[in-house]
């Protein structure tokens, strides 16, 4: 199956890093004539309400929905393993109450909060950034923001073990400094579960995205992702449902096959867990 | 007597834990509303026919200028004595709006969350019980498409299938229904089947993983072999032995589930038009209406914390080892 999810992913990935310069028809070229229209040659995936191509619409949201998907599991992996590290590392009080924050953060609910945090600073980071930039950067920022919580407790399980471990006792006997302990010898060992999060993650923050987009509050119309295709496509379900379904089988394609290649790298890289 | 003191200490230890968490909360909330730009005096600052003195004024009275700890304070004593604030779109208090709308997402959270576990527990234990066997890969397989599918595709795809295909169900939810008796309880239940369906496989999908592996740790205890050797029958062992201790596990795990559920809430009840607390959230943050906004978030995050004590709860009852430590 992963193996399957892969080739899956890999010919998703081609065609929305490949598809401008293969497929020529601009994203925002209207024609009216040709308003709601099924699939057909000119157009293979049909037309939006102002007849607008939908492949190089699907194409272009495509690009950014799986960008926010990598960007934002990577700010997300980066602060977990940062939190985790420390609280691993250290004993005692900091621990505990990196483990509190971290426990605090888990029982928010994620979508609200998600949606408080856009709400309220929407306007001044596209002030900054510009609209699209602006909604890019927020986006990833909140979703890595709020996805941070189990790598952290992933990474500060993984070094309370290994750093009792004797190649950690030797590193240190032999003065190695504590960042270098842990740079050279504890977190690489850490890494085998964090990457199977982080395929997870990407799968989490796809769905996030696409989520605040069909729910207005996400990439403005103008900017077409898989999630805002889908809101504007929501009210046409009785004469042009071929406009929803094709975005919401690209999410949930792309979805499934980062899931299941994420359950297939738990399986090869933890021989240990028993299923 | 013994048992039931103990387990009365643990209840209040675990409502004592959870008061700094609905303070963290409020921390983080007030947080974000102090850090957010804007000012709720930003409109008087470009009329001309309100001198600058008398904004000044203004603001010193609502404590605007104060040190950010004292904001907090009031705002939390506010808070807490149930004074949420007006809403500027609905025209009444945010506490009313609240209420009037919290009913029905529990209503439509607490089904979906007992057909999903109605579909996981069976699902799960026949799954765990053959391992490795056709009906545990195509459940496997069912379930990783079960949450894979993002809530806000299958409620469009059953609205397509059942409302524009076939015409069987209603996809508005409405409140108003002009029906008594059984036709009323008939026109509820019939539009509540689709929001209640997406949630439900949504979250069953998650669970049954949950409840297969929990199974496959407990079959395996020798508690079981002994039962299983006193001649028990499998079906017997199974039910009786093995589920029971199964289950306690994924006691918390529904209850850990609760802010993805709230998630999910959000996104049906705006597709479906059910008349919630989350619809309510969307449409006050598209119409500017900070009060609610607010309101609705601190309520869901208080609705989690709740659901987590009573799992904590529900757990120290079904394994009195936990109580004890």
């Amino acid at each position: 199956m992963a193996l399957v999810s892969a080739f899956a992913l890999a010919v998703i990935l081609f065609a929305v890093l490949a598809g401008p310069f293969i497929w020529r028809v601009p994203i925002n070229e209207i024609d009216f004539t040709a308003k709601l229209q099924g699939p057909s040659w000119t157009h293979p995936l049909g037309t939006d309400d102002l007849g607008q191509d939908l492949l190089s619409r699907l194409i272009y949201g495509g690009r950014i929905s799986i960008a926010v998907g990598f960007a934002a599991m990577v700010v997300a992996i980066f602060f977990g393993v940062l939190v985790g590290a420390i609280a691993g590392m250290s004993s005692g009080r900091v621990d505990a109450a990196l483990m509190w924050v971290t426990d605090l953060f888990l029982s928010l609910p994620q979508l609200p909060l998600l949606l408080l945090v856009i709400y309220l600073f929407r306007e001044p980071v596209k002030g900054v950034l510009g609209v699209e930039g602006g909604a890019f950067v927020l986006i990833v920022a909140v979703i890595g923001g709020t996805r941070w919580m189990s790598a952290a407790r992933l990474v500060r399980a993984q070094f309370l073990s290994l750093r009792e471990k004797e190649f950690v006792e030797a590193a240190r006997a032999l003065g190695a400094s504590r960042l270098r302990q842990v740079m050279q010898h504890i977190l690489p060992n850490a890494l085998g579960p964090v990457i199977v999060v982080a395929t997870i993650d990407v799968a989490a923050a796809i769905i996030a995205e696409s989520t605040l987009s069909f729910l207005g509050l996400g990439f403005p119309s103008d900017v077409p992702t898989w999630g805002s295709v889908l809101r504007d496509a929501k009210d046409y379900l009785d004469i042009a449902p071929h406009w929803a379904l094709f975005p919401g089988a690209l999410i949930f394609i792309t979805v499934l096959a980062i899931n299941f290649i994420g359950d297939g790298l738990r399986d090869a890289l933890d021989p240990r867990r028993v299923l | 007597m013994q048992v039931h003191r103990v387990s009365r200490q643990y209840v209040i230890r675990k409502i004592l834990i959870m008061i700094p968490s609905l303070l963290g909360i409020s921390v983080v909330l007030f947080a974000l509303l102090a850090l957010a730009p804007g000012d709720p005096f930003d409109e008087l600052a470009t009329n001309p026919a309100v001198p600058p003195e008398v904004r000044a004024a203004l603001r010193a009275k609502f404590g605007l200028d104060d040190p950010v700890w004292m904001r907090y304070w009031h705002w939390l004593i506010a808070l807490l004595q149930g004074d949420w604030g007006f809403s500027f779109v609905s025209r009444m208090d945010v506490s009313t709006l609240i209420m009037q709308r919290l009913p029905v997402t529990l209503i439509v959270i607490g089904a979906s969350q007992i057909l999903a576990i109605l579909i996981a527990i069976p699902v799960g234990v026949l799954a765990a019980t053959r391992p490795y066997s056709l009906f545990d890969q195509i459940a496997n397989t069912f379930a990783f498409i079960g949450f894979s599918l993002p809530t806000f595709f299958t409620g469009l795809v059953l609205i397509l299938v059942f409302s524009i295909q076939l015409d069987w169900l209603p996809f508005v939810y409405r409140a108003d229904i002009a029906a008594t008796g059984w036709e009323f309880y008939w026109e509820h239940i019939k539009q509540s089947i689709m929001p209640v369906a997406v949630l439900g496989l949504f979250q069953g999908a998650a669970l049954v993983r949950f409840v297969r592996s929990s199974v496959l740790d407990v079959i395996r205890l020798d508690y079981v072999t002994t039962a299983r050797s006193k001649g028990i029958g499998e079906r017997k062992v199974i039910t009786r032995h093995v589920v029971r201790t199964a289950l306690i596990p994924v006691v918390t795990l529904v209850a850990l589930q609760m802010p993805i559920v709230f998630s999910g809430a959000i996104v049906t009840e705006q597709i479906f038009r059910v008349p919630g607390i989350g619809s309510l959230l969307i449409s006050s943050m598209l119409a500017n209406d900070t009060p609610v906004v607010m309101g609705v978030t601190f309520v869901s995050a208080c609705l989690v914390v709740i659901f987590n004590l009573i799992a904590d709860i529900l757990y120290g009852w079904l394994d009195p080892r936990i109580a004890f430590r």
